[in-house]
Order: C-alpha cells, then structure tokens, then sequence
C-alpha cells in the first residue's frame, strides 16, 4: 500500500511538471506582448519580462489621429455585435422549427442544412465576393455581417440539440392554454436556452472579431478596416519604423475584450466546444 | 415521423417566415455558392471585362503550375506536421489534466487562452519570438552557446509555421478529449486494477480505445483546419505583393483571386482543394467503422 502512495506522489509531481512546462509555452507569447508593449520604443528588444522603464507611451500612441485605431476598434465591435444577433437570430428561428415543430421535409432539409458543414469555406468566398462587388458593398462592412443574418449549420445544430432537451410538456401545457407557434418560441424555448444561446454568442463573437480572411478581402484598405486587418497592416508599416512596443500595445488592446469574457464567462466556451464535440 | 407540433392554420406562414433566412442560406450561399465556383472554375474572368468558358483548361494547367504543385506540396506537408501534432499533444495534455489533482482549472484556462484571442496578435508575438537578430528564441540558442537559427526562412518556416498552429489549437482539442475522457467510467479502471493491470496497459487496454470516438472527431476537425489554414500563415510568412515563403492552397486562392485578379484560376484550385478534402473525409469515414469504438 505505501508503495502506491509513494508511485502515485511521483506521477504527481510528474504531471504538475509536465504541465507546468506546457503552461509556460502557452503563456509566454502573451506576458511578452504585454511587456513589450509597457517599454520604450528604444528597449523593445530587451530581453527581459519586467519593463525597466514603465511607459504608458505606446498606449497613448495607439490613440493618435494618425493610426485610426480607434475606428478600427469600432469597426470590429459593430461588426462583430451584428454578427452574433444575426447568427442568435436566424440560428435560433430555424433551431426551434427543427426541433418542435412537425413539418413535411423536415428531416431531409436539416440533413441539407448538416452537410453544408462539410462545405470548406474557401468554396463559397469567390461567388460571394463577385455578388457583393456587383452589389456595390466591397469596402463597407455589409458583406462581412450580412451572411450572419441567413443562418448556419453550426448554430442552428448547437441550439436545437439544446431545444431537444427541453421537456415536450411544456409545449403542450402551452398548446392547451391556446399559445401560438411564436409565443411557444419567444416565451417558452428562448428564455429557456439561455445557456446554449449564450455558448453560441461567445463562439459567434470570438469568430468574428478574430477574422481576418474575410475583412482581408473586404475591406482591405487601411484605416477602414477591421483590427485584425489593421494589424497586419500596421505589422508592414512599424516592422520598419522599428516600433514593436506599439504594435504590441494594439496586438494587446486588440485581444482584451475577449480576454476579459472569457476569465468571466469561461464555462460558456468550454461548453460551446464540449456541446459540438461530444453530442454528435 | 418524429414528434412535435403541427402547426394551425395560418401558422403554417410563420413556419416559413422561422425558416426562410435558413432556407435562403442554404440554396444561395452554401449549394449556389458551390455550384457557382464550379461553373467560374470553367472560365477566365478577371470582374473588369466579361467571363470567357475556356473549359477544362483552368485545370490541366494546375497540373503544370509549379507554383499550384508546390502549394499542394505544401498544404500537404502542413496537414501531415499539424494533425498528427495537434491530436497526440493535445490527448497528452487532456490526459495529465484528467488525473484529478489541484489547480486543474488554472492550468485548463492557460492552455486555452491560444484559442480565444486572434491568431493576428498572437502572431504579431511570434514574429518577435523567431526574430533573427532580436528574437527571443535564438537570444535563448546564444546563451545556450548554440548558433542562432532563420526560424522563418523558406527550409525551416513549415517547422516553425506549424507549431505556432499547434500552440493555437492545443486547447481545443484538450476540451474535446477532456469531454470524452471524463465519459469512461470509473469502475473500468478500479476492475482491472483488481486483475493487476498497470498504468500503461489500462491506458493502452481501457483509455485509449474508449476515447477513440473523441480522436477520430478530433483528427477530423483538425485536418479540416488543417487545410484552410491561413492567418498564422498570412502574419508569417507574408512577403511583398502578396507571396509568402511557405504558400498553401488557401493563400494560393487569396492570391490569385484578390492580387492577380484571377478568378476563373482560383474558383479552380478552391474546387480541387474541396474535392481532396472530400475525399479524405470519406477515407476518415471508412475508417471509423473499422478502428472507432462507440458503447
């Protein structure tokens, strides 16, 4: 017996090693970025995590006339809020079809709706683009939250797993009181699958304020652009200037929204992955 | 038929109003798109002058261009380095995690954070760490005495291009492989402790082909990331007039769609890059019925 006790403090101490070392390459990458991006132009290069001096400079950099990026800020919000309603929205709307109301085709145009999944993205980017171009809306953000607003594979499937689960009783309580099919799905599934709901905001979000194929090609010209295209774009303009600590200080700006949702509602994400991976 | 309710009446109209977004989706930007990149696959068209049905020809010269064939060698060597990569690592990680010790949430929130924020600012950082002169990495090689490195030079930039992808997908497969570890019953591993078994059998004996279903997801999931890769790749290996060091299909297409303004040329090669990834997918599917084990 104490032979185990002793194997099993071993591989203890083994594990926490392990992953301790592990936690340290995770980490790394985003203690330089915040270091780096608290030292002078002049020390970005030091090879150090503790900046010696402090300078709150490169922030205030960030918000000169000059590099837009407060617009750039702005632009990702707005487009990443449409983006999530558009998708908590229609995804829900069909979701709820789907998975309580008894229709003709159902079956089959929920298969037609899974398969599109295995449709790679890249596909559908060229006719996409050519309508949009025709359309007029290249260098707006239309087409970036616009397909938001048509539903998706994903969505509609995390949402109606998470319909599935809800007791049938409760439709039927609610038929029998004479409540619509709209009230059904406003007043009873919606409030309902606010767990599921909120997991498919934070994915949809974080999707989208991290994009940068689609506002790459959209809009591609800096300073209307988005913060992911700014950054690439600011990456070519400083790498020559030498500036690294501002550039830090945006790639840091840039990430701390999602940041601080996550260390606040890190359950949501976990479950996101976990509804998708393991409920096939 | 499965349950659910009929709709009354004129509720038969909302039915269609909850799904129309849905349904336009599916016939004009999934299907429609598909079928309309495989009729532009058959043309030239640069969107200034109208398109022109060359046929077949957008396809045999793929088989020609050196640069399409490197970019296919590429995407390739990209997917063999990264899917093997990120499923053995990312089991590892979940297994270490799954032995119930303190502060796993910590370590659980560490590992994550590559998958929240965006793989630009991420790789903003990365350009630092595989600096040549300044970079952190070959700061570390020197103090070790060991010559410093071009970690993004053309013979080592896929090595170096690869980890980073990895680094930002760890924490995603952790989750999955966390999920279906924690799924296998307890009473497996306390049974065959009675027989004697040791740590490594029960992982090769009980751990490993229960958690199957999750691997195959996750190989699954990976080699379809695998082969729309872009950002690491855009923010790395980027160099002017939108070429990169280590080109992959996906930055192929960008390329020639949005810089040369081909876009009969990339509606092609997005339609081979589809029907590879296809095919693999239906390998995969072959697979699962002979190696995966579902309770």
């Amino acid at each position: 017996m104490n032979n185990k006790k002793i194997e099993k403090a071993i591989l203890d101490i083994v594990t926490y090693l392990l992953l301790s070392l592990g936690a340290v390459i995770m980490v790394t990458p985003f203690l330089w970025m915040i270091a780096t991006s608290f030292k002078r132009p002049a020390d970005q290069f030091t090879m150090t995590l503790i900046p010696n001096p402090a300078t709150l400079d490169n922030y205030r950099s960030l918000f000169n006339v000059d590099l837009n990026f407060p617009l750039m800020f702005a632009n990702s919000t707005v487009i990443s809020l449409l983006v999530t309603i558009g998708q908590l929205l229609t995804c829900s709307m069909a979701a709820f079809c789907f998975a309580v109301v008894k229709f003709r085709g159902r079956e089959a145009l929920f298969a037609a709706l899974l398969a599109t999944l295995l449709i790679p993205f890249h596909v559908t980017l060229i006719p996409n683009f050519i309508i949009f171009k025709w359309l007029g809306l290249t260098g707006t953000s239309v087409p970036i939250w616009l397909p938001a607003f048509w539903g998706g594979a994903f969505g509609t499937f995390l949402i109606r797993q998470y319909f599935l689960t809800i007791p049938r009783d409760l439709v039927d309580a609610a038929r029998v009181d004479g409540a619509s099919l709209l009230q059904i799905f406003w007043r009873v599934y919606l409030p309902l699958a606010k767990p599921a709901l909120a997991a498919l905001a934070i994915f949809t979000f974080q999707g989208a304020w991290n994009d940068l194929l689609h506002p790459l090609i959209y809009m591609p010209a800096a300073p209307n652009t988005t913060l992911t295209v700014g950054l690439a774009f600011f990456q070519q303009q400083m790498v020559l200037g030498g500036k690294f600590t501002i550039l830090m200080a945006g790639a840091f700006i840039s990430i701390l929204p999602l940041l601080l949702v996550f260390f606040f509602a890190q359950r949501y994400f976990i479950q996101g992955i976990a509804l998708t991976g393991v409920k096939r | 038929m499965e349950a659910g309710i009929k709709p009354l009446g004129r509720e038969k109209v909302w039915l269609w109003i909850l799904l129309a977004p849905t349904l336009f989706g599916l016939v004009f930007s999934a299907f429609g798109a598909l079928l309309a990149t495989l009729g532009l696959s058959f043309t030239e068209w640069d969107l200034f002058t109208s398109p022109k049905w060359v046929g077949f020809s957008n396809y045999i010269t793929l088989f020609t261009d050196k640069r399409f064939l490197r970019a296919l060698a590429n995407t390739a060597q990209f997917a063999a380095l990264y899917v093997p990569g990120v499923v053995i690592i990312s089991l590892f990680v979940a297994v270490l995690m799954n032995r119930a010790i303190k502060g796993i949430s910590l370590y659980r929130t560490m590992y994550y954070l590559p998958v929240v924020t965006s793989a630009v600012a991420t790789a903003l950082v990365w350009n630092m760490i595989y600096g040549k002169d300044t970079g952190v990495l070959n700061y570390i090689l020197k103090q070790l005495g060991m010559q410093p490195v071009c970690w993004l030079c053309a013979d080592r930039a896929m090595l170096s291009v690869v980890i980073v992808n990895i680094w930002g997908a760890i924490g995603e497969g952790m989750i999955i492989f966390l999920a279906g570890l924690t799924a296998i019953p307890k009473e497996y591993y306390e049974a065959s402790e009675i027989d004697g078994a040791g740590r490594f059998q029960q992982f090769f004996r009980i751990t490993l082909p229960l958690i199957t279903p999750s691997i195959f997801f996750q190989t699954l999931i990976s080699t379809i990331n695998a082969f729309q890769a872009f950002d690491y790749i855009y923010m790395l290996t980027r160099r002017g007039q939108g070429d990169s060091s280590i080109p992959v299909v996906v930055f192929s297409i960008y390329r020639n769609a949005w810089h040369f303004n081909k876009y009969g040329v990339a509606s092609a090669q997005a339609i081979e890059l589809t029907l590879i990834v296809a095919a693999l997918m239906a390998v995969y599917l072959w697979a699962e019925k002979k190696f995966v084990v579902y309770e």
